[in-house]
């Protein structure tokens, strides 16, 4: 495999394309919104119970290729128990690094999300990699309708 | 037309395009059912065009005008000829299949189709097929049907006459699904909506690159098609209709070209097919197109339409070897299409490791999202062929698929 192919769908991508972490809808979530990916036709749904500011619970259900639920999964794993403000802050350091590639991103504040670092090589799946993250915000600021990557 | 033997080898020396590397492998190129690439003739008239003849056409007394408005009427003949229509005033150029289709819409659709009334489509339709007639039934308070199919990728005929109503004043049916490869039987769904007095058009973007298309024989009402699919450039396309159905319909898009004369009081409207070309056209491109039907004759249609299906055969065969592959190109008469799925993968997954193995492929719903929910599908991989593909584009094809086995193994 070409040494961009293996950045892409390193061994923790695949692992939670396949099997996605929180992939359920939250109980008692008082947040939702729908990603689209029109280029696809893929769509997720992001459910979240907010207290107060914080994150208390998140989840996400939908469809899409191991990218997109990848980027899902970790995402709910990462956001659980964060403020508001940390998320979106969050979500300005993934889309940089999808968008624009590593260079300039703290990657240890990204934890595990730095496994999308490879999507960066791959233009036409950077909408894949943010979809989940385009329905958190969306989530976050209460909008109620469908948000979609174009 | 064509005397020699179909040689794909000298096919494939006829389309510079073809001959680079992509991503350190040579181009496997399999997405003509988006756009086709085009043969040095075609590309070659573009050229010429631009090169001397360049000027506006039917404005002109100089040298130049007279010269460019003969090639784009030259044009307006060479397609009535490829398509066998009656007369060149039925062969409308317009930017392409979804403009022709909007173009029947907005003036056959809003004269004809009132509160209460029903339009028919298929379930197999292409978005551009099926958008332009829900716009019109919602500027107008008509009712959009759709005719499904089955599971193989059919219309389900059977429904077709109880669906054709006393309502019904338009059926929109493609000629080849791009999704799925489906051919339908138009001439045959054409007589029995005539029957019932309906008038049909056919969307034929996905016909014309793979087996002859003869207008008179389907007595289509309308036949929409783009240039690009059929090895001409982008930007051009041809709406052709009987002239007994284009004559009573209004203008569309007003502007130069389309009237006699215009004072503040009145405009008079030019003949057909004028009347529908506003504007200057896309001379170059309808030169183009000519150039691309000269190419497909040269070659020959019949020839290229046997090694359309002799392809379909051998990558149906060769994809059935493939474990946990889906194969939604079923129907009974297919033509240029392989749709499919790998299993637990999803299509776009596949599209990028294939596109890094040189291989191009459409990954998506197709713009035929009506149908693929039909299957329960999102998306599908959608391998499209031309006269220029070779069994080893196929081979290609199948040796990357088992690359996507490795990495999702």
């Amino acid at each position: 495999m070409s040494s961009d192919l293996q950045d892409l769908y390193q061994e923790v991508v695949l692992e939670h394309g396949k099997r996605p972490r929180n992939f359920r809808e939250v109980e008692g979530a008082n947040r939702r919104a729908d990603g689209y990916n029109p280029l696809c036709g893929d769509q997720l749904t992001v459910t979240l119970r907010m207290d107060g500011d914080v994150i208390k619970d998140v989840g996400f259900v939908g469809q899409g290729c191991a990218i997109s639920r990848a980027s899902a999964s970790l995402m709910t794993g990462a956001v659980k128990e964060m403020s508001r403000a940390d998320a979106e802050r969050l979500f300005e350091r993934v889309h940089k690094l999808v968008t624009e590639g590593p260079e300039g991103v703290d990657m240890e504040a990204l934890g595990k999300l730095a496994v999308l670092s490879g999507v960066n090589e791959f233009p036409s799946r950077v909408k894949c990699a943010s979809l989940a993250w385009h329905a958190l915000r969306a989530a976050l600021e209460g909008k109620e309708s469908s948000v979609s990557t174009e | 037309m064509s005397g020699a033997p179909f040689d794909v080898a000298r096919v494939r020396a006829d389309f510079p395009i073809l001959h680079q590397e992509v991503r350190g492998r040579p181009l496997v190129y399999l997405d003509s059912a988006a756009t086709t690439q085009k043969p040095q003739a075609v590309i070659d008239a573009l050229v010429r065009y631009y090169t001397h003849d360049n000027a506006n056409v039917h404005r002109g007394v100089h040298a130049l005008s007279e010269r460019s408005t003969q090639a784009y009427e030259g044009a307006r003949e060479r397609v009535r000829r490829f398509i066998n229509a009656r007369d060149t005033k039925e062969i409308i150029f317009v930017r392409g299949c979804t403009e022709a289709i909007n173009l029947v819409a907005q003036t056959f659709g809003r004269t004809r189709v009132g509160p209460g009334d029903e339009v028919l489509i298929t379930a197999m339709e292409h978005h551009s097929d099926i958008v332009p007639w829900q716009m019109l039934c919602q500027q107008v308070g008509a009712t959009l049907r759709m005719l499904p199919v089955d599971e193989r990728g059919d219309l389900r005929l059977e429904q077709l006459e109880p669906m054709l109503t006393e309502r019904t004043r338009l059926l929109a049916v493609t000629h080849v699904s791009n999704a799925l490869g489906t051919v339908n039987p138009v001439r045959d769904i054409v007589k029995r909506a005539h029957a019932k007095g309906v008038p049909v058009l056919v969307d034929g973007a996905q016909a014309l690159a793979h087996f002859r298309v003869d207008v008179q024989d389907l007595d289509c009402d309308f036949y929409a098609f783009s240039g690009h699919k059929m090895f001409g450039p982008t930007g051009i396309g041809v709406l052709y209709g009987k002239a007994s159905v284009l004559e009573p319909m209004p203008p569309w898009q007003g502007g130069g070209d389309m009237i006699l004369s215009v004072t503040m009081e009145k405009t008079v409207y030019n003949r057909l097919p004028y009347r529908f070309e506003a504007g200057t056209p896309d001379i170059s491109g309808a030169i183009g197109l000519a150039a691309a039907m000269d190419y497909l004759d040269a070659v020959g249609l019949d020839a290229i339409s046997a090694h359309d299906q002799e392809l379909l055969e051998y990558g149906t065969r060769a994809l059935e070897g493939v474990p946990g592959l889906r194969l939604f190109s079923r129907a009974r008469e297919r033509s240029g299409v392989l749709s499919f799925l790998m299993e637990d993968v999803h299509a776009h997954d596949v599209g990028t490791i294939l596109d890094r193995e040189g291989v191009a492929i459409r990954a998506g719903h197709h713009c035929a999202q009506p149908l693929l929910s039909c299957f329960g599908v999102a998306a599908t991989v959608r391998a499209s062929l031309a006269l220029y593909n070779t069994h080893e584009d196929i081979d290609a094809l199948v040796r990357g698929l088992h690359k996507v086995r490795e990495v999702f193994a």
